[in-house]
């Protein structure tokens, strides 16, 4: 009888204390937040001599990158030169592939990745995903969103869960076109804002990271510049990592560029600095269109 | 000036007017196979739908008449001159339950011992007075087991003795094949299952209105009958074939449906997977009498299980279907996008929850599908029931899956066998109609949720 009053609150109040805790710490360090020409922001994933081998054939060949805290990462290169590969390994999508295989290390805040004993479910409610091709459940608007903080038990109660996904929404600049309509299904929407509701599905189970695998890639320019605006927004709150094939996307949603080459990681630096000043000749060809 | 500047363009214009030319003229050729080419569909589909329809028309025109049966009201009299009983013993005092069973099995068998048949003979006779006609003769039109029914309903009611009422009596195979004209009546008496007398007999009751044709429905509630075989109905191999469907839906639905989503959702792509799916898929192509063998060998010689049973039809069955119901539900988890697993998996969904609440909603409807042709297939199935031996004459309901039993295909089999019924009597294309009834309700069953289902989703 006791233990049960002891018990109930204390289970019933993890989920509320993270995201109590989780909101604080955005509110704090996103006045802090400064371009990162200014101060180096402090990393969140580092990966060491990353390879990845599909079978016997090597997609990527020792990639050691920085990617920093709430700063928007962008993976650019020609076709079939590993940034969507290096991506997926962020939060091991590679391993619903057959026949990959991942050596080196990528640390999320200091710890592995890789490691056997990391619950890869943790890892994924983690650094959250937004793929190519908007993919919504065929399910409503409102399911999309609840779907994750459902699963994860991060929501008390009902009203928190709507608290949650009216939030995502919002977030995603998706709540104002969809708020009469939560309980139709998801997949009626138009690319632009099924994308963006992919997005507040993400997010609505609050990430540390983001990641985008070409997100705009399947939408026409108003709906672009509509995601670009919200992958800014967003950079105040999350650490993004976007992979696309538009140098213009980069240059504009950016504040570090990483370009990739054959599986190689070329160069690695500040957005303008890639850009205006790149000091690797390949992706001096790369960005002025000598090759792609 | 003008002269070298003209060849250029002419030339140019030559070009163009050759290559304009070349298209034209391959254009009739293709044209020309394209239509070729849809003829030679719509001749194949032409030549499919004349098949259904040559199959629909003469299954229905030779089954049809036979859910009506000649039947005659007849006036019958309880003569207590025939019906010599003494009356049904009640319970007495101080006699004790065993006493009075035996009293009123006494009493029954003296019943059973009168000569209804003498009951019925005078109840024909009576409703024809004019017409010459002997015991045999009166009784060759009705059906033989119409005295038994007369006897249950005097033990049912023993104060009929001595009053008169209207009977339906069902008239026999022969007088009915007589009246519809199933057998050519222009043959001669000695090729023709009535004698004369009894034919004209036959004629002038439904002359009169005092024989008719009614509809038959004793075809859905009697069991087979050898010796009546007016009266022989599917009901046994109805009951049958529903034990086999439940047997088959309660083991292979689950048992499919799990192996194709381990095997499609969870399982490691290596040889062992790629050798069970081979199997599975060589399995599908095995001719279904091997699988009745299969059952046979293990089912009754190794298990001891019943011969005859609904139960073991419907292990065999389930064998034969599983393979079925596996592939089409992999199909369709085939058919599920990555995107939506990748969507899962990305917001951290573990690969169950991926399976249970995104891919198996989506093809619900596929497997449901799978499932309702798989035990469709399966009801229609013959070859491996014969082998276990469901191809014995039953002429009971069975009452549970163990009782012995046949099954609708296999009654049709039978019938069709039965050198008495298998030209003049319509029997085995009623049963047909019967099971076609079934597979298409099953199939419309199955259209119907899917529809309704995806609308859903």
């Amino acid at each position: 009888m006791n233990k049960d009053t002891v018990m109930e609150p204390n289970a019933m109040q993890l989920p509320s204390e993270r995201i109590v805790e989780r909101s604080d710490l955005y509110s704090i360090k996103s006045s802090t937040v400064r371009t990162p020409d200014e101060t180096p922001l402090p990393t969140r994933v580092k990966a060491r001599e990353v390879s990845v081998f599909y079978g016997a054939k090597q997609a990527l060949f020792d990639v050691s990158i920085d990617v920093p805290e709430r700063a928007v990462t962008a993976f650019i290169g020609p076709s079939g030169c590993g940034k969507s590969t290096f991506l997926r390994c962020l939060n091991r999508m590679n391993d619903t592939i057959e026949g990959c295989r991942v050596t080196g290390r990528i640390e999320l805040d200091g710890a592995d990745v890789y490691d056997p004993q990391l619950d890869v479910v943790e890892l994924r409610a983690r650094v959250g995903m937004v793929f190519q091709k908007p993919n919504p459940f065929p399910k409503s608007i409102f399911e999309n969103v609840a779907y994750g903080p459902r699963i994860h038990g991060l929501a008390r109660n009902k009203t928190e869960l709507e608290e949650i996904v009216v939030g995502s929404l919002k977030k995603a600049s998706l709540f104002e076109e969809v708020k009469d309509r939560l309980h139709e299904p998801g997949t009626g929407l138009s690319g632009g804002q099924q994308q963006r509701l992919c997005i507040a599905r993400a997010i609505a189970v609050s990430p540390e990271v983001i990641l985008m695998d070409e997100p705009c890639s399947a939408l026409d320019p108003i709906a672009t510049a509509k995601i670009e605006e919200l992958i800014d927004e967003l950079r105040a709150n999350y650490t993004i990592v976007i992979v696309t094939h538009s140098m213009q996307q980069a240059a504009r949603v950016s504040q570090r560029t990483a370009f990739f080459h054959l599986g190689i990681l070329v160069e690695e630096g500040p957005t303008e600095t890639i850009f205006t000043g790149p000091r690797e000749k390949r992706t001096q060809d790369y960005i002025t269109g000598r090759f792609g | 000036m003008a002269d070298v500047i003209s060849p250029q363009p002419s030339r140019e214009t030559d070009r163009s007017a050759e290559r304009l030319k070349r298209i034209r003229d391959g254009l009739s050729s293709r044209h020309a196979r394209e239509k070729r080419f849809r003829a030679y569909g719509l001749a194949a589909i032409g030549a499919a739908l004349a098949f259904v329809a040559i199959l629909f028309v003469m299954i229905l025109s030779k089954g049809l008449p036979a859910f009506t049966q000649a039947t005659m009201t007849l006036d019958v009299f309880f003569d207590p001159a025939i019906i010599k009983v003494e009356p049904k013993p009640v319970p007495q005092q101080g006699q004790s339950p065993a006493e009075f069973r035996r009293a009123t099995l006494d009493w029954e068998r003296q019943v059973t011992m009168v000569n209804w048949n003498r009951v019925v003979e005078t109840a024909i006779k009576n409703a024809a007075p004019d017409m010459e006609v002997d015991t045999r003769q009166a009784l060759s039109i009705v059906e033989t087991n119409e005295r038994f029914l007369l006897r249950d309903r005097f033990v049912a009611d023993p104060g009929l003795l001595g009053k008169t009422i209207p009977v339906d009596m069902l008239g026999s195979a022969n007088a009915d094949n007589w009246l519809k004209g199933n057998i050519d009546r222009s043959l001669p008496d000695a090729q023709q299952q009535l004698s004369a007398p009894a034919r004209a007999l036959a004629d002038k009751l439904l002359e009169e209105g005092k024989m008719r044709f009614a509809f038959a429905s004793h075809i859905f509630t009697n069991v087979d009958s050898r010796s009546a075989p007016a009266s022989a109905g599917l009901a046994g191999a109805f009951v049958g074939s529903l034990y086999m469907m439940l047997v088959v839906i309660v083991l292979a639905v689950p048992i499919g449906v799990a192996s194709a989503v381990y095997l499609e959702e969870f399982a490691p792509k290596n040889r062992l997977t790629d050798l069970i799916e081979v199997n599975i898929n060589n399995l599908a192509a095995v001719p279904s009498i091997v699988f009745g063998l299969l059952g046979a060998a293990v089912f009754i010689n190794y298990f001891r299980l019943p011969l005859s049973a609904p139960l073991v039809g419907g292990l065999v069955l389930t064998l034969m279907t599983l393979p079925t119901i596996i592939i089409a539900t992999r199909s369709a988890l085939r058919a599920v996008p990555p995107s939506l697993r990748q969507a899962a998996l990305g917001l951290g969904a573990s690969r169950t929850q991926t399976v249970f609440h995104h891919v198996l909603p989506v093809t619900f409807p596929g497997i449901l599908t799978a499932t309702i042709i798989g035990v469709a297939q399966a009801l229609g199935e013959t070859a491996p029931l014969l082998l276990i031996g469901m191809n014995a004459f039953v002429a009971a309901v069975p009452a549970t899956p163990l009782d012995q039993s046949t099954a609708l295909p296999v009654q049709i089999y039978l019938w069709q066998g039965n050198e008495n019924r298998n030209f003049f009597e319509a029997r085995t294309s009623a049963a047909i109609i019967v099971l076609l009834g079934l597979m298409i309700t099953l199939n419309a069953i199955a259209i119907f949720l899917r529809t309704r289902l995806e609308r859903r989703s």
